[in-house]
């Protein structure tokens, strides 16, 4: 089969692999109909993120057609539409009882590795580093599906593609995000990055009926389309983030402040934090930068949460834990327990409530996969969300 | 829903010139090594930082490492931003030594500046060579991409429904204040 694999630092190609098999009883195959390139890829393919091997499949929102099961599955046959979740799932240890799916303790095949770098072991992802298990991703047109009893959403026929693909990662990370806020209707909610993940932040939070939502980006088009979903907008290229927060809120700060960057947040002159994290990421003194999580840190209003759904990969710099402590925040962050959310959101779309397919730009076959990392990557041609069609 | 697709290809690589430059700093790099790891002694002297002669020649080895990456590495993208961070280490070296008694603050003064137009050039070479900067690009309108069914004033809370669960719930006593409602007896809201 066709597969887009990772070969290192802005280096992906479209190959030829062996076609996935049945490993173990617990899994299943898809057909892949659809999947998508997300920011977390983008980390990958500037190699910010370590524990990636040469030959690895990309990917990890995909939906598709079951073609076969392991000889345990009982609650999948063959022809079912299926999403798949971006974290791998047993359904059954403490913390998937609890429904923190992305913690499972069993999914993660390199469980002493990832205990290693993090204390203790998280979930396996599909098509993500080596630290989380080195499964192979869904930028392909089949994928071996582990633990498929229980990592899936099972998603109705007559529903477009387009409609339901997101439920795999970006919804419900970005629906994760306010929920982790617990938004009042007093609420002045803020979101660094207008991103596909900060899209659907805003719509989230919106729902959930925040008083007030603020996107924060630079390119255009993104912020155009964060104002389609009701929020103001600032440009931080142009005016201060800080000071426009501070007029928006009548000088108290936004109550609720959510991270959309991650780890690759700008560099520019005007923000010389940013040059000096770039600068120390290249002699690898500092593996991230951080720059938002010091803005929203000193913004926030006193008693405020924090809410990164960003991703960030190891050791950060002059993160300004005075003012944390001190104004007593909350912060919640982690990769999204998708399980958790997806039969409601599921209802949301089925009922209208939200179409998340407004994000998508581009559609193209997976051959075409490894240009638009770079179109998505460089924010070239009006690219926000890219949808690949392998078979 | 429009799809907007057409191929323009744009350049974001290095350009000619922020190469140029990068060879520049390279040799650059080289020189001032050179002349930290040889000349420390003489350095220092002149400084009034005698004591640190082995300070100035680890900091000269870190430039002659970082001169031969830029110059030998078909990338210099991340030896470029080494220098920057080099630089910074140098202006935090000579930082210090303004505030100490016995340096000779006029002539650290005079290295302070030096190092800091290098690095503002550094800086320069770096961001241009990581494409980072923006390009004049064609705009794309979104504004009518919303996915709500309705203007977003008239969906704001339509998922009130949902309740947060418990572990991601602020707790009562960091909820705003409500007036009391009955006399006597403060609520938090909700
Ligand atoms: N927690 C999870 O489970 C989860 C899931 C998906 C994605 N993510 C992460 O969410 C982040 C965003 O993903 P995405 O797909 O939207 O990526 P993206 O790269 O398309 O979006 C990031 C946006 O942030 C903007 N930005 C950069 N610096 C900024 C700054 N200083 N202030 C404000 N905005 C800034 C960029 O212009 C860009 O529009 C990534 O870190 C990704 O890895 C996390
Ligand atoms: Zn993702
Ligand atoms: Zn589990």
């Amino acid at each position: 089969m066709k597969a887009l694999r990772w070969h290192g630092k802005e280096d992906i190609r479209c190959e030829s692999v062996p076609d996935p098999q049945i490993e173990d009883p617990r899994d299943a195959i898809i057909k892949v109909t659809s999947c998508a390139i997300c920011g977390s890829d983008l980390h990958l393919y500037d190699h910010f993120m370590p524990g990636m091997q040469k030959g690895d499949i990309m990917g990890h929102e995909t939906m598709g057609e079951v073609v076969e099961t392991g000889s345990s599955i009982k609650n999948l046959k063959v022809g079912d539409r299926v999403v798949i979740p971006f974290t791998i799932i047993c359904g059954e240890c403490e913390q998937c009882r609890r429904g923190n799916f992305s913690v499972c303790e069993r999914t993660n095949r390199n469980a002493n590795l990832a205990a290693k770098a993090f204390g203790h072991t998280t979930a396996g992802l599909f098509g993500y580093t080596h630290l989380t298990g080195g499964y192979p991703g869904g930028q392909a047109e089949y994928l071996r599906v582990p633990y498929a009893d229980a990592t899936h959403i099972k998603v109705p026929k007559g529903i477009p593609d387009e409609k339901l693909l997101f439920l795999s990662d970006i919804f419900p990370t970005g629906w994760q995000a306010a929920v982790q806020c617990d938004i009042e209707p007093t609420d002045t909610v803020a979101i660094w990055g207008a991103g596909p993940v900060g899209q659907m932040a805003i719509r989230s939070a919106l729902l959930l009926g925040a008083k007030q939502v603020i996107a924060i980006d630079y390119v255009p088009e993104r912020l155009s389309m964060a104002q389609a979903g009701g929020a103001t907008t600032i440009n931080f290229k142009e005016e201060s983030v800080i000071e426009r927060l501070n007029e928006l809120t009548k000088g108290k700060g936004p109550e609720k402040c959510i991270d959309a960057v991650g780890l690759e947040a700008h560099v520019s002159m005007k923000h010389p934090d940013t040059v000096l994290d770039r600068a120390k990421q290249a002699v690898m003194l500092e593996s991230d930068r951080p720059h938002v999580l010091r803005e929203m840190m000193y913004v926030c209003r006193p008693a405020g949460v924090l809410s990164v759904p960003g991703v960030y990969g190891g050791l950060l710099d002059k993160i300004p834990f005075g003012a944390m402590m001190n104004k007593g925040l909350t912060i919640r962050t982690g990769q999204t327990h998708v399980n958790r959310w997806t039969d409601d959101l599921l209802r949301r779309i089925e009922e209208g409530q939200i179409d998340p397919s407004f994000v998508i730009t581009h559609t193209v076959g997976l051959e075409e996969g490894p240009e638009m990392y770079k179109k998505f990557r460089d924010k070239q041609d009006g690219c926000i969300k890219v949808v690949l069609k392998p078979n | 829903m429009a799809h907007h697709r057409h191929t323009r290809s744009r350049q974001t690589r290095p350009s000619g010139s922020a190469e140029t430059l990068a060879q520049g700093l390279g040799w650059f790099s080289l020189a001032l090594g050179a002349a930290e790891l040889f000349g420390a002694r003489s350095m220092a002297r002149w400084l009034g930082m005698e004591g640190n002669e082995r300070l100035i020649r680890a900091y000269g080895a870190r430039e002659i490492a970082t001169g031969i990456g830029i110059l030998t590495q078909r990338d210099p993208t991340p030896w470029i931003w080494g220098r920057v961070a080099g630089d910074a280490l140098d202006l935090a070296t000579l930082g210090n030594a303004l505030r100490d008694r016995h340096s000779h603050h006029d002539r650290v003064a005079v290295a302070f500046g030096a190092v800091a137009g290098v690095t503002v050039l550094d800086v320069v070479c770096a961001n241009a060579l990581t494409g980072q900067e923006p390009q004049p690009r064609r705009y794309f309108d979104y504004s009518d991409r919303s996915g709500l069914p309705r203007p977003p004033q008239q969906m704001r809370g339509a998922a009130r429904d949902f309740e947060v669960p418990r572990d991601m719930r602020i707790p009562d006593a960091m909820r705003p204040y409500k007036e009391p409602q009955r006399p006597g007896r403060p609520q938090p809201s909700m």
